[in-house]
């Protein structure tokens, strides 16, 4: 039986998607303004961050008002909690976007202090992450959640090295300083960005499965 | 905590009509136990199976076992009187009978034989306190019970099965002809009596059964479907139909 409560639930879905697609969009462009040296698309990060945080608004609304009126059980109840939680990482990852435009709009005032090798591969694992947590929700697809998973080692072990060599730069000329640092708070919140989607995909195994396993829980 | 009643394979057929299919399920002392499913899936058949009620009706047999403190109620030679002492029943509509609230709580007694006034006020007064009726009716002991709000007549309904000691207490949608409030009464009433009773309940209102019991079985044409702790199956059932019932999906 198709039920009312199914039509809202499905808007709740969309509103939230529109809201990944924004943040996954923030997120590449800002990678992008830094590594091609182009600040032309600062401003609409900047914009899109407000239209992320209106979004999150109206999804915690609606969350609330369904919850509310329809006392939804079982799996539209791990749905709703799931949205809710995907919802705040969701503008996080807006946030971290325009955490990296920031030091973007600085770094652009500088001269390049070497070509860029390990941060355009960690933007891309990191994208790639949010991607694919927002299409398993929209899949329920679990194995593709738990490859969100595995990504993020990868990203960690990335940042590592990043850090690694950015402090060896800053050994060798102490010019480099205030733009190492810059780059590796780049490299930081590429990695948080990866905890992120490692949150959503954790919130969407629990929505399908009603398993939660963060902090390895065994449940 | 142990079980009260266990049933395991029981069989029940309406002449031809089978109405519950092996059934096997436990039912924890001192809980309260709900059965939910859709009209007509056996939930009520089971209930009354546990104090023998299916007795009454023509053509019905049954085949299975119900213990009840480890020991057979369908064995040879039970007294089916002295069961239904034990697990007595609460229904639908309240149905006091057309005498005074006194009388309607000493009635129990009197049948079983209770014959002096001081003991039967005494236990009148405990039964009518245990469904928290005591403070309205004290000083209209003698008014028709049938004059009472419903809310109170069912409470009435209560009191009267308390005055006997049952030790398990069936429930058959106990509410449905209740407003909130007086639901809402009668659900805080359940909670209270389980510290001391055994409380099996049939509810349509899925709520309900979320907020009052702690074990839920959900039923589907004569088939216990699932079985388990309601904080589970409301959150997490493992069956999909058991899903798709509590969530409205069902029909």
């Amino acid at each position: 039986m198709e039920r009312h409560f199914d039509t809202e639930l499905i808007q709740l879905k969309q509103q939230l998607l529109k809201m990944g697609a924004l943040a996954e969009a923030m997120i590449e462009s800002a990678v992008k303004s830094l590594v091609e040296r182009d600040s032309a698309k600062l401003e609409q990060i900047f914009r899109q961050e407000q239209e992320v945080n209106s979004l999150q608004l109206a999804v915690d609304e609606d969350c609330l008002r369904l919850m509310a009126l329809y006392q939804p059980t079982a799996g539209d109840l791990r749905f709703l909690l799931g949205v809710t939680k995907i919802n705040a990482e969701l503008e996080r990852l807006g946030d971290q976007a325009v955490n990296i435009g920031e030091i973007v709009e600085r770094l652009l005032k500088e001269p390049q202090l070497k070509p860029l090798i390990d941060i355009p591969k960690m933007a891309g694992i990191a994208s790639s992450m949010v991607r694919d947590s927002l299409n398993a929700f929209v899949d329920r697809d679990i194995a593709q959640a738990q490859a969100v998973l595995l990504l993020d080692d990868q990203l960690d072990d990335l940042r590592n090295r990043v850090v690694e060599e950015l402090i060896e730069f800053m050994t060798r000329e102490p010019g480099s300083v205030s733009r190492a640092v810059q780059l590796i708070s780049v490299a930081r919140i590429l990695e948080r960005i990866g905890d992120h989607a490692t949150n959503i995909a954790e919130a969407v195994i629990f929505v399908v499965q009603g398993r939660d396993i963060r902090h390895h829980s065994q449940q | 905590m142990s079980n009260k009643i266990e049933i395991h394979k029981l069989d029940l057929h309406y002449g031809k009509f089978q109405a519950l299919k092996a059934v096997d399920m436990p039912i924890r002392e001192r809980s309260i136990t709900a059965l939910i499913g859709p009209s007509g899936c056996g939930k009520s058949t089971l209930l009354r199976c546990l104090n023998r009620m299916n007795d009454l009706i023509a053509g019905v047999k049954v085949k299975g076992r119900v213990l009840l403190d480890g020991q057979d109620i369908y064995a040879p030679g039970v007294e089916v009187p002295e069961l239904r002492k034990r697990v007595g029943m609460v229904f639908q509509r309240p149905n006091p009978f057309p005498l005074s609230v006194y009388d309607n709580v000493a009635y129990g007694l009197r049948v079983a034989g209770l014959r002096t006034r001081a003991r039967t006020a005494e236990i009148v007064e405990k039964s009518l306190k245990g469904a928290w009726l005591w403070e309205n009716l004290k000083d209209r002991l003698d008014s028709p019970a049938l004059e009472l709000p419903l809310d109170q007549q069912q409470r009435l309904c209560i009191a009267r099965l308390l005055a006997v000691e049952p030790e398990v207490i069936l429930m058959d949608e106990p509410c449905s002809a209740l407003d909130p409030i007086a639901t809402m009464k009668v659900e805080e009433l359940m909670m209270e009596l389980k510290k001391d009773y055994t409380i099996v309940i049939v509810t349509h209102n899925m709520q309900q059964a979320a907020r009052v019991s702690e074990y839920s079985g959900y039923m589907l044409l004569g088939d216990m479907v699932e079985f388990g702790l309601t904080a589970n199956i409301f959150t997490n059932p493992a069956d999909p139909r058991t899903q798709d019932y509590i969530t409205g999906r069902y029909g």
